[in-house]
């Protein structure tokens, strides 16, 4: 048989719904279900039985009934019941109420004249053609209402007069203090005429009235509710069975009553058990019933219930899929692999295959593979043959393989260096969570990545794990290495400019190098030659940074640009001319432009290898040179601590000054406040002012050359505050926008007085961090501690929830060949996308940069 | 400079009228250069099509929404007023809610009032003005079974009342007592004997506080502002159709930040505005950055059947076309059932149904097919 045959060459083109019918139940199911038992002394499945085999096998060994089949090829079958008496469908429950409450009792029809009736089944047939679903929803809404308005006035057909129906729930009406049965009211649902159900959004076609009143119970395949056996030989049934049990038993009991004639009492008594049954087997959640529960305790999850929810079938297993081939580790960072790459530990490499078709050309290749078997890397796993059986390779079968390779075969080798991996952080919550990777197999058990790639993972090293999928076949490869890489996701969707850059030692490194750096022509082409720049143009013998930087740049780049703190970068030519590289411009997220302009200008591939050898730069110069942060870089001359001292004490006294007006009552107003928020505005803002001050200070007196102030001011960690916090003052604790106010009656903590108002009574820290808090302090700090930690608490799941709504209300939405956006039904959403058809990830921060092209063209 | 017709209907109008600016000390030579620049340019950054424009408004919206803060109360740029940001915010933009936390109005002035002279009397003769705020002293009288209340002649004056006015406005509101003007500032209401007791005097005074005297009903605070070089009135509490009718008012700019209440005074395209602008504005506040496509995009979304729809199972859910779709996203029973009886067909054009039955999407690469002839 050839490969190609194996091929569906099928496709769904839609999914019809509707109801099944008596005749269609009879017509599927391939069995009758007589019997609640389930086995026999043997442990083989009864006929007629629940687990007949004819539904199909769950047992490995027997063989389907039905088509042959074995276990796992076995689709399963249906099979059905016959209930003794009609019964309520549950879900139908209020479709019926509201038929039985618009139709007439006598003749069936819908309570609308004639004209009427017409009028308004053409017009909702039309809708219904046109697709507008809501309209017709609300139409047959309005229409049932008016129906059941005109009641009162008796049938317009038959003139007959109506009763009131009302619905005790969950699925028992009452019509004049007469309970209907589900007999009766099949017998009404039936009379109602095929036009008139659409009256009640009913389309005939697929579902008639009385078919929501179940004369059959459809009984799902075996291999559905698979028993599982414990280890003590002891099988236990899926909750469904059990369900199902109930059903039959209590059917079976019904069909004996009747036929022997009981009192009508144990015969209603028994239909009303056996509709509890069938209703829990529908939904266990019915607000009126107690659940069905197993002898546990713990309810049963029945049809509803599977369906639902995220656990359910829905989201869990349809939307939703597990995959094969995939790893999970830790990750750690390496700072010499590339952007695009992934350090895969070796044993993870022997686990994942990539399955390769053998030719004539790569026969002596794959064999290789082969030879090593699964245990030696870079090995082999499997060998498939043309006609699909896969066998594993293991030592023994392994010389037996060898020999029966030829081409058409497939192979399954290990991973190998610069093959295509998905490489994926949860919660994935852009496309940049899930990126095309070239594997690296690596020593060690842990996942390797670049440092630079944590930004749009949103990952760190203290204990995240990662995963990783290889994709298949050569379409996914394709479309991963092309749609997916690293480089190709380097310029953010979100707002068009780069999310991925130097992060930490880099920033610092390079920021150093072009700032202060000046090293001997030796050092300099050490330098170069590690980060594998060969072609070097040194020919002085002291080296700038700057001339040290140019040699990445490619020679016809030119650039301008601002840094942090606003000094101007010219880029001449691949010349690095002037101008500091700081978090601004090597950095992911920063309003820098010159990773984008590399990107737009070189492409994907340059722009990452630039980005790799800036990296590398920064990171060989810290190792070089050394780079540390101590304690000491906080020291402060005497003269400065005494001008904190001051800043912060005379602070104090302002806002003392302002507490004594608020008691006197002589402070001026703020507009649109009472005078407590007055005050406290007026006090937050002086002790603020104050912080800032002593921030001046800070900056002023500390050596901006120190290693500590570097990582502040190139943007690599930490900022001025946290300098400022260490040194001199942590500042004023707010907690909500206001001074910290909770605590005992009129006051915090009780070692101040009631009704205290001064600063530090409201979470006025005015000690630094290296200084030491009081403990008053570090109480406050820790309120404020707690109160973010559950802001972030409740938010996280907040925010989810939001992005799955926008995700869900958006996923089909696409830009058409006619460059309109349209979603699933065609509807046109815009008439050009964003109105300018500009795709954010390919301008410039959602721009066509038209300033910069005029002075391009001006030099 | 010239801009060859071709160009003008190439390029979007913000790329001719920033080339205009910016090119206007280059020579023709350089123009035109600058021009097939902008040309490229802008063809190389067009969208592909078959883009998933959506799910990428999604994600540029819902990302960033990890990052936002909770806290519901957030000084706007004016430290007096409370105003709802962060997500919370950007939640009940998004659900469609009819209530919002902080209905707010910013009213914009014609051009000699917006100088702010007299910004706090036009304030004041915009917010809501109930007896209680103006009444110094109620005086019950329990034999007549009368109040007499009496007026503070300041806060009369600040807006601009006279006590005829006042008796007018609280005889609207109390239809079965009598209403006297008394003596300069006092007014009397007198309640009839025969069906009222000195207990119901007591309601009436409360009643008597919240009546209504002046001003437009629903606003609850006024704020003046100085915004750039003119002044603006902020205020707690929305009536736009109100407040567009008062003469000095600048109805061109003037807004409220309730998107039912703009969608009906001032229609869809005009919500649609406000969604984006409103997203936008707590984006920028919380200093996130992103693309106001994106949001154009949900506004659009939302907006599109010519009604404000939330991002919810009852609004841009509940219209869309296919079955599945809507049961992977909340209730699917309910979904089914209801396809079921309506014997609706799944034409499977959306992406969810498609990942379901193991096909391929029809978006991005999915969306070319070959132009081979399947097998049959």
């Amino acid at each position: 048989m050839s490969e190609a045959e194996n091929y569906v060459y099928k496709k769904i083109k839609s999914i019809d719904f509707g109801v099944f019918s008596p005749k269609m139940i009879k017509d599927m199911a391939v069995a009758k279900i007589v019997t609640p038992e389930l086995y026999d002394k043997e442990g083989y499945p009864v006929d007629g039985g629940l687990m007949d085999v004819r539904l199909g096998v769950i047992d490995p060994g027997l063989v389907c009934k039905t088509d042959g089949l074995r276990l796992k090829d076995t689709l399963g079958h249906f099979g059905y019941i016959e209930l003794a008496r009609p019964l309520i469908h549950l879900k139908f429950a209020t479709q019926i109420l509201n038929i039985l409450r618009s139709t007439c009792r006598e003749c069936g029809h819908g309570l609308m004249p004639k004209k009427d009736a017409e009028g308004r089944i053409d017009e909702l047939r039309e809708l219904r053609a046109k697709g507008l679903d809501s309209q017709y929803d609300s139409l047959v809404k309005v229409t049932i209402l008016k129906m059941r308005a005109t009641a009162k006035k008796g049938c317009p057909y038959c003139k007959a007069k109506q009763q009131v129906v009302k619905i005790e729930k969950p699925s028992t009406y009452v019509e004049d203090d007469k309970r209907l049965t589900p007999i009766e009211i099949r017998t009404r649902l039936e009379r109602l005429p095929d036009d008139h159900c659409e009256l009640f959004g009913l389309n005939y076609q697929a579902v008639r009235p009385e078919w929501m009143v179940l004369t059959l119970l459809l009984i799902p395949p075996v291999t559905m509710r698979p028993s599982i056996t414990l280890e003590t030989g002891e099988r236990s049934e899926d909750d469904l069975t059990h369900k199902l049990g109930d059903i039959v038993r209590i059917n079976q009991r019904l069909f004996e009553n009747i036929n022997a004639g009981a009192p009508e009492i144990i015969i209603e008594d028994l239909w009303d058990l056996l509709q509890y049954h069938v209703t829990t087997f529908i939904d266990n959640n019915v607000a009126q019933l107690p659940p069905a529960r197993h002898r546990s305790g713990q309810p049963l999850k029945t049809l509803t219930e599977r369906i639902k929810s995220k656990e359910g079938r829905i989201r869990n297993n349809l939307a939703g899929k597990r995959t094969n081939f995939s790893a999970r580790t830790a990750i750690s960072p390496d700072a010499r692999i590339n952007i695009n790459e992934v350090g895969v530990p070796e044993v993870i490499a022997q686990k994942l295959t990539v399955p390769e078709r053998v030719t004539e050309w790569n026969m002596e290749y794959l064999k290789n593979f082969v030879n090593n078997g699964p245990d030696k890397y870079p090995g082999a796993n499997y060998i498939e043959r043309p006609d699909g059986k896969k066998k594993r390779i293991t030592s023994e079968t392994k010389e037996a393989a060898l020999e029966e390779l030829q081409p058409g075969y497939v192979v399954e080798r290990h991973l190998l260096d610069g093959d295509v991996a998905i490489f994926n952080r949860q919660p994935s919550l852009h496309r940049m969570s899930m990126m095309c990777h070239k594997v690296r197999v690596l020593p060690y058990k842990t996942f390797r990545i670049n440092p630079t790639v944590n930004n749009p993972y949103n990952a760190d090293f203290d204990g995240d794990e990662m995963n990783l999928h290889i994709p298949q076949t050569e379409e996914a490869r394709a479309e991963a290495e092309i749609l997916m890489q690293v480089q190709t996701q380097m310029i953010s969707p979100r707002y068009g400019s780069s999310v991925i850059g130097c992060i930490q030692d880099a920033v610092s490194g390079n920021y150093v190098l072009s700032k202060y750096l000046k090293v001997t022509k030796q050092e300099a082409i050490d330098i170069l030659y590690s980060i594998d720049i060969e072609d070097i143009k040194i020919t002085k013998e002291i080296v700038d940074g700057k001339e040290i930087l140019s040699h990445i740049f490619p020679s016809d780049f030119s650039f301008k640009g601002m840094s942090k703190n606003k000094e101007e970068i010219v880029i001449t030519n691949g010349k690095f001319e002037k101008g500091v590289l700081d978090s601004e411009n090597l950095g992911g997220g920063g309003d820098g432009l010159l990773l984008r302009r590399i990107h737009k200008i070189y492409g994907d591939d340059i722009a990452m290898e630039i980005l790799y050898k800036l990296f590398r730069l920064g990171c060989e110069i810290l190792t070089r040179f050394g780079f540390t942060s101590c304690i000491s870089h906080l020291d402060l001359p005497q003269e400065a601590r005494d001008e904190v001292a001051a800043i912060i004490k005379n602070s104090e006294e302002q806002a003392e000054a302002f507490i004594k007006k608020y008691e006197e009552g002589s402070l001026e107003l703020v507009p649109g406040r009472d005078l407590k928020s007055t005050l406290e505005l007026r006090i937050l803002e002086t002790l603020n002012k104050a912080r800032n001050e002593a921030g001046n200070v800070v900056t002023a007196h500390s050596k901006m050359d120190s290693d500590t102030m570097i990582m502040a001011v190139s943007g690599a960690k930490g900022k001025l505050i946290n300098f400022t916090q260490m040194g001199a003052c942590v500042g004023q604790q707010a907690l909500r926008g206001e001074r910290i106010n909770a605590g005992y009656r009129d006051r915090t903590l009780s070692t101040f007085k009631h009704g205290e108002l001064s600063p530090k009574s409201r979470g006025f820290i005015r000690a630094g961090y290296r200084q030491g808090l009081s403990p008053e302090e570090f109480y406050f700090q820790a309120m404020v501690g707690r109160d973010s930690l559950m802001d972030t608490a409740l938010r996280t799941p907040k925010s989810g929830y939001l992005y799955r709504r926008l995700a869900n209300a958006m996923q089909d939405l696409k830009v058409e060949y006619d460059g309109t956006v349209r979603d699933a039904s065609s509807k046109i959403v815009q008439f050009k996308y964003g109105e300018d058809c500009i795709d954010v990830s390919r301008s410039e921060k959602g721009f066509v940069n038209v300033k910069r092209i005029v002075r391009e063209v001006q030099e | 400079m010239n801009i060859p017709e071709k160009y003008v209907e190439l390029l979007p109008n913000l790329i001719l009228e920033e080339l205009k600016e910016y090119g206007k000390d280059l020579t023709a030579a350089q123009f035109k250069s600058a021009l097939e620049t902008c040309a490229r340019e802008y063809d190389e950054s067009l969208v592909a099509a078959g883009e998933s424009v959506g799910v990428i408004a999604a994600e540029s919206i819902g990302e960033p929404g990890t990052q936002m803060t909770m806290n519901t109360k957030h000084f706007s740029g004016v430290s007096e007023l409370n105003v709802t940001m962060g997500l919370p915010r950007i939640i009940e933009i998004l659900d469609g809610r009819k209530t919002i936390g902080t209905p707010l109005m910013e009213i914009y002035l014609k051009k000699p009032h917006n100088k702010g002279e007299n910004i706090r009397e036009l304030a004041l003769q915009i917010k809501e003005t109930k007896l209680g705020s103006l009444v110094e002293e109620y005086n019950l009288d329990m034999a007549e079974l009368s109040i007499e209340c009496l007026l503070d002649e300041k806060a009369m004056k600040e807006r601009g009342l006279k006590i005829s006015q006042v008796v007018a406005a609280i005889k609207k509101s109390m239809k079965k007592a009598k209403v006297e003007k008394g003596d300069d500032f006092t007014m009397t209401v007198t309640l009839d004997p025969k069906d009222n007791s000195l207990h119901d005097l007591y309601r009436v005074r409360e009643k008597l506080k919240i009546a209504y005297v002046h001003g437009l009903k629903g606003v609850k605070e006024v704020q003046p502002l100085r915004r750039e070089d003119e002044y603006i009135i902020i205020t707690a509490g929305t009536n736009l159709k109100e407040v567009m009718k008062i003469d000095f008012v600048d109805t061109t700019r003037t807004t409220s930040n309730d998107i039912y209440e703009v969608q009906a005074i001032l229609g869809i395209e005009a919500a649609r505005q406000m969604i984006i602008d409103e997203v936008m504005k707590v984006m920028d506040n919380q200093g996130l950055n992103v693309d106001p496509r994106h949001i154009m995009l949900v506004a659009d979304t939302m907006t599109l059947n010519a009604q404000v729809k939330g991002i919810t199972r009852y609004g841009v859910v509940s219209q869309k076309q296919s079955t599945l779709a809507k049961a992977s996203f909340e209730t699917p029973i309910k979904h089914i059932f209801n396809a079921a009886m309506k014997g609706s067909e799944d034409m499977l054009t959306s992406v969810v149904e498609n990942v379901m039955i193991n096909q391929p999407v029809p978006a991005g690469t999915g969306l070319p097919g070959l132009v081979t002839d399947v097998r049959k």
